[in-house]
């Protein structure tokens, strides 16, 4: 079994490509496209005659390949199938870093799986509270709870949307502007940022449009969200491109960090850098642009 | 295990496996590979292996392999031999007889 580290709750999440685990030339390879986190699929991408062989498929993948740096996380069937229990089990028997719940509406959903992951720790002696767990809210209902879906597990990192179902629940399809999840988008982002956790936008499903897919992407990183659902390896660099901070914005955080760390050495708490006021409310987010710009190889100082 | 009706897992994509077993006395193998020259004796260890792991003794079993890792055979006989008894769909051994 090739042993990974402890998973992180904070960590980061650019990209976090779907791969259906019921394909074995795909899941064997997928740490090469440098994405943050690979997502194998046990949901929609497995028909529901192969839900047993995925699980095998799985088990041995996440057990006899090292993934790496890349995260590890697996998407559950469904609350509403025969699927999970056993989907639960395989994950956290495999040692995935975190699993996906589909279709989640409400906290409840969250603490019958958290229950399931549980149980499954015990039953296959893994650390308890390990296996870390994420919702796709995808229908109204997800949307509008999702603050106490954020709320419900110490285990929760993030929330995605997943952008098909809700489309049509809403009666709308894609938008050039983004238009048609507006209302969405905005609510998982402050639920989220209420929650203290990551927020992902939904997949961009029309590889020939790559206009279209990057005005999205330029439009997730405006709006606050940590990182984007892919279908393809062709949309990773994108992603990271954009995601990335610019020179001048890593510039100042580095600033900043040093700034601040001088000055409340010295007892200060509030200051300038560059004729603007700085106190401790500027830190996470610079230290964050640090983080970031070290993950895309633009900064290698020792504040982070 | 005792295989008690034919069942198949795995497809005939590339890098993937078709197995399927079927009852038989003793253990009698079938294998095709696309890469039979250089791994053919590997892949054979590896399904004889998994069938001894999971206690199987009698059983017909045939591998159409297209270069397939180790990790994917042993996922797709584990599979086929837990549906030939029905049992493919929960509480399998994980760490246990499937690792």
């Amino acid at each position: 079994m090739i042993p990974r580290p402890r998973p992180e709750k904070f960590r980061l999440r650019r990209t976090m490509m779907f791969l259906s685990a019921q394909k074995p030339g795909l899941i064997k390879d997928a740490y090469i496209y440098g994405c943050d986190s690979i997502m194998l699929d046990l949901e929609d991408a497995v028909a529901e005659n192969q839900k047993d062989a995925a699980r095998f498929s799985l088990y041995h993948a996440l057990t006899s390949v090292d993934y790496g740096d890349t995260e590890v996380i697996v998407r559950i069937n469904g609350l509403d199938t025969p699927h999970w229990q056993e989907d639960v089990r395989v994950c956290v028997a495999g040692g995935a870093d975190g699993i996906r719940i589909a279709k989640c509406e409400s906290a409840r959903d969250v603490r019958t799986v958290e229950a399931a992951v549980l149980a499954a720790e015990k039953e296959f002696v893994r650390e308890e509270g390990r296996t870390l767990l994420m919702a796709a809210l995808e229908s109204p209902k997800g949307i509008l709870n999702a603050y106490e879906i954020c709320c419900a597990s110490d285990r929760m990192f993030g929330v995605a949307i997943s952008g098909g179902d809700l489309r049509k629940s809403l009666q709308t399809s894609p938008q050039r502007d983004g238009i048609d999840m507006l209302a969405a988008r905005g609510q998982v982002i402050l639920a989220a940022r209420a929650a203290g956790i990551q927020c992902f936008d939904t997949v961009f499903t029309d590889l020939d449009d790559q206009e279209g897919f990057e005005a999205e992407v330029r439009q997730n990183k405006a709006m606050g969200f940590d990182g984007k659902s892919l279908i393809n390896p062709r949309q990773i660099r994108f992603v990271h491109q954009v995601f990335a901070p610019t020179e001048k914005e890593v510039r100042q955080a580095e600033k900043i960090v040093r700034a601040y760390r001088e000055q409340s050495a010295a007892g200060v708490g509030v200051f300038t850098v560059d004729g603007k006021m700085i106190d401790i409310a500027f830190i996470p987010g610079a230290e964050r642009t640090l983080r970031l710009a070290k993950a895309c190889g633009m900064y290698g100082g020792d504040l982070i | 295990m005792r295989i008690e009706r034919p069942a198949v897992a795995g497809t005939l994509e590339s890098s993937d496996a078709m197995v399927t077993v079927e009852p038989g006395e003793g253990l009698s193998l079938e294998l095709a590979s696309s890469v039979m020259n250089t791994y053919g004796r590997q892949i054979k260890e590896t399904v004889l292996e998994t069938l001894k792991r999971l206690g199987v003794e009698d059983c017909f079993i045939s591998v159409v392999d297209k270069g397939a890792l180790d990790c994917t055979i042993k996922a797709r006989v584990e599979c086929a031999v837990f549906r030939s008894c029905g049992l493919s769909e929960k509480d399998i051994p994980w760490g246990g007889e499937v690792r």
